[in-house]
């Protein structure tokens, strides 16, 4: 063997196009992604995919059933609930409501969420110890819970949910964001960029907060299906979103009568409200996989 | 050992006095004045109102009823209930009855088939059984519970007929008042019901509990199958198999041993999952628990019933996290002797 061996080592690959390339390789996280994009692209163009107003009854289809079954028509592809309103135009309206109340809950949570955990992470100390035991006391009410009491005092609207559920998101945040600052804090260039004189904002929201992105990435993709759970959990109790809005939990509630009849009013709001979910679940399984740097290698 | 104990219950001390401190507030955030909240349409002549602010000790500075309010907690005294005019504590205690057994049931519905599951897909890691498992782990885990306990109800009970749709058992099942009642249907039916009754309760329970029983399923699975991975991997086990002991043996003694100390976590983990699970269980299949008395209280503006019911629920999760670090701090000793920050 005397060709010599001019095997170009390839440049690394750069943060994004290996974090792809791990993600890629993961087929339910893949799906979960695609399941994700056609929901908000369904939900950008709500008003032009769904065939109907979501609120317009039509009082001559009462509880028809879906296309494929004796008695329903093309006209209202998944039936119609008990006063008319087409289930697939409310669906894909939901689907609208859902994306933008995760959206808003984890925005909400992850920014304040990411504040207080740095400061308590970096500061330590008397402002740790307290920032640390508000979160053991917000942790030891389940979410729903706590979001039923704060929805309760401030009263139903799918506004004050959005925010009840925010609320009861932070403290999974702070943790997580005080658990990775500690572990940065401790890093050369951190102890580097104070002696070259970098003030506390400057190291902890430019220098030591990217460093601390992945896990807050991966959480984020599982708030927002804790947030779509939540809130149809809370329409459904009549605390969330209020009739008529086509939410997808408030769809289901009182829907028990049907049960024996039309079953399709049942169903499918459920089966939306599951598949979204597991959608974000996968990918947020996905995005663990591939950022978490201590399952590699 | 000793001082470890001390240690966890001293920590959950000041989490404690931040509920009671987080519930006492709640009635003062309230927009508005309570008194006339409660009072409702109806309204209240002034004399009325201003001997209610003082039943209610609402007319005393701030920390005054704070001292009042902690002083009754401790002392068992929760308020008394607007909408029954009972006291808060003698209307908690056969609903928390009711949603225990509820619990145990599931739990044990939970781990009787979540431990296996979890155990032969990590064995035979990359099989059809193995993906099969995960997928529906994933989903069960995904699962909105009040949509998965409608659609059993429809399917189960409506159109198959095979379970009762609502409620612990059956009305024509009567237990003596006088017998010394557990408050366990299961356990009353048994011991004091006719012939039949036993059986007629455990129809109630089977699917309440397994549809609040899922989503601790499918943690239970997930959490066990990864740990087993973890676990098989481990030098020892090559080492049992290496001196000659059966597959069975090695997977059932050695290694699910030691891979179910994370999931006795989740376990203490999943009382907060399976509270709210409660609320969502009860209202579906109209169980007479704390879940659905919470609802309750909270559509009826109850807030004394409200405010006592979360405390009580707060508490009670407070008390099994304590307990469940405790325990693992007495199986795993590494723990138990770790010192200064984590």
């Amino acid at each position: 063997m005397n060709t010599t061996a001019t095997t170009a080592i390839p440049a690394p690959p750069g943060p994004f196009k290996s974090f792809w390339q791990d993600f890629r390789r993961n087929r339910g996280a893949l799906i979960g992604l695609y399941y994700i994009a056609a929901m908000l692209l369904i939900a950008v163009f709500a008003g032009l995919v769904a065939p109907h107003d979501p609120s317009m009854q039509y009082r001559d289809a009462l509880l028809q059933p879906p296309a494929w079954l004796d008695g329903g028509s093309w006209r209202f592809v998944l039936g119609t609930d008990d006063v008319g309103r087409d289930i697939l135009s409310r669906l894909i309206h939901g689907a609208r409501l859902s994306l933008l109340v995760g959206f808003l809950v984890v925005s909400v949570s992850l920014v304040l969420g990411i504040f207080f955990g740095v400061v308590a992470g970096y500061a330590g100390g008397i402002v740790d110890i307290a920032i640390m035991r508000l979160v053991d006391i917000m942790l030891a009410l389940p979410s729903l819970l706590m979001a039923l009491v704060l929805v309760a005092i401030f009263g139903p609207s799918i506004v004050n949910a959005s925010l009840a559920l925010s609320f009861v998101a932070l403290p999974h945040y702070v943790r997580l964001t005080r658990a990775a600052v500690l572990r940065e804090m401790t890093c050369d260039y951190v102890i580097a960029s104070r002696v070259v004189g970098a003030g506390a904002w400057r190291q902890m929201f430019v220098n030591i907060l990217p460093n601390c992105l992945a896990p807050l990435i991966v959480q984020a993709s599982l708030g927002f299906s804790n947030a779509i759970l939540d809130m149809a959990a809370l329409g459904f109790l009549g605390m969330g979103a209020q009739p008529p809005t086509p939410e997808w939990g408030t769809m289901l509630a009182n829907v028990l009568q049907f049960a024996q009849s039309a079953w399709w009013v049942v169903t499918f709001p459920g089966l939306a409200i599951l598949l979204a979910v597991l959608a974000f679940n996968l990918m947020g399984d996905g995005l663990r996989d591939a950022l978490d740097p201590r399952l590699k290698v | 050992m000793l001082s470890f104990i001390l240690k966890r219950v001293g920590l959950a001390i000041p989490t404690f006095i931040g509920i009671t401190l987080l519930t006492f507030a709640f009635i003062h955030l309230i927009p508005g004045d309570p008194v006339m909240i409660m009072a409702g349409e109806r309204g209240l002549s002034p004399e009325r109102h201003a001997a209610m602010m003082a039943q209610l000790g609402l007319d005393q500075p701030l920390w005054t009823q704070y001292g009042h309010y902690i002083w009754n907690v401790l002392h068992g005294d929760l308020g008394t209930s607007l909408t029954t005019r009972e006291p808060i504590w003698s209307e908690f205690v056969p609903r928390f009855q009711a949603t225990l057994e509820l619990s145990i049931v599931a739990m044990a519905i939970a781990l009787a088939i979540g431990i296996p599951v979890g155990v032969l897909a990590a064995v035979k890691r990359g099989s059809l059984f193995d993906h099969a498992a995960i997928t529906a782990a994933l989903t069960g885990y995904s699962m909105p519970v009040f949509w998965w306990g409608l659609m059993l109800i429809m399917l189960v009970s409506v159109q198959l007929d095979l379970m009762p749709v609502s409620g612990r058992v059956s009305a024509a099942v009567f237990l003596d008042p006088d017998n010394p009642l557990t408050g366990f249907m299961l356990i009353d039916t048994l011991l004091f019901g006719e012939e039949g009754n036993f059986l007629d309760a455990l129809h109630h329970i089977m699917l309440p509990a397994f549809v609040l029983g899922t989503i601790p399923l499918a943690v239970i699975v997930r959490m066990t199958r990864s740990s087993m991975l973890e676990v098989l991997n481990e030098d020892y086990i090559r080492t049992a198999r290496a001196k000659g002991l059966s597959r069975l043996r090695v997977v059932v003694v050695h290694a699910l041993r030691n891979a179910l100390l994370p999931v006795l976590t989740v376990i203490g983990l999943q009382v907060g999952v399976l509270m709210v699970g409660a609320i969502l269980t009860e209202t579906i299949f109209s169980w007479p628990g704390v879940g659905r008395w919470l609802i309750y209280g909270l559509e009826q503006r109850d807030y004394p019933v409200v405010q006592g019911g979360v405390l009580m629920v707060a508490t009670l999760i407070i008390i099994v996290n304590m307990c469940v670090d405790i325990l693992y701090g007495l199986a795993d000793p590494r723990i138990r002797h770790r010192r200064g920050r984590n």
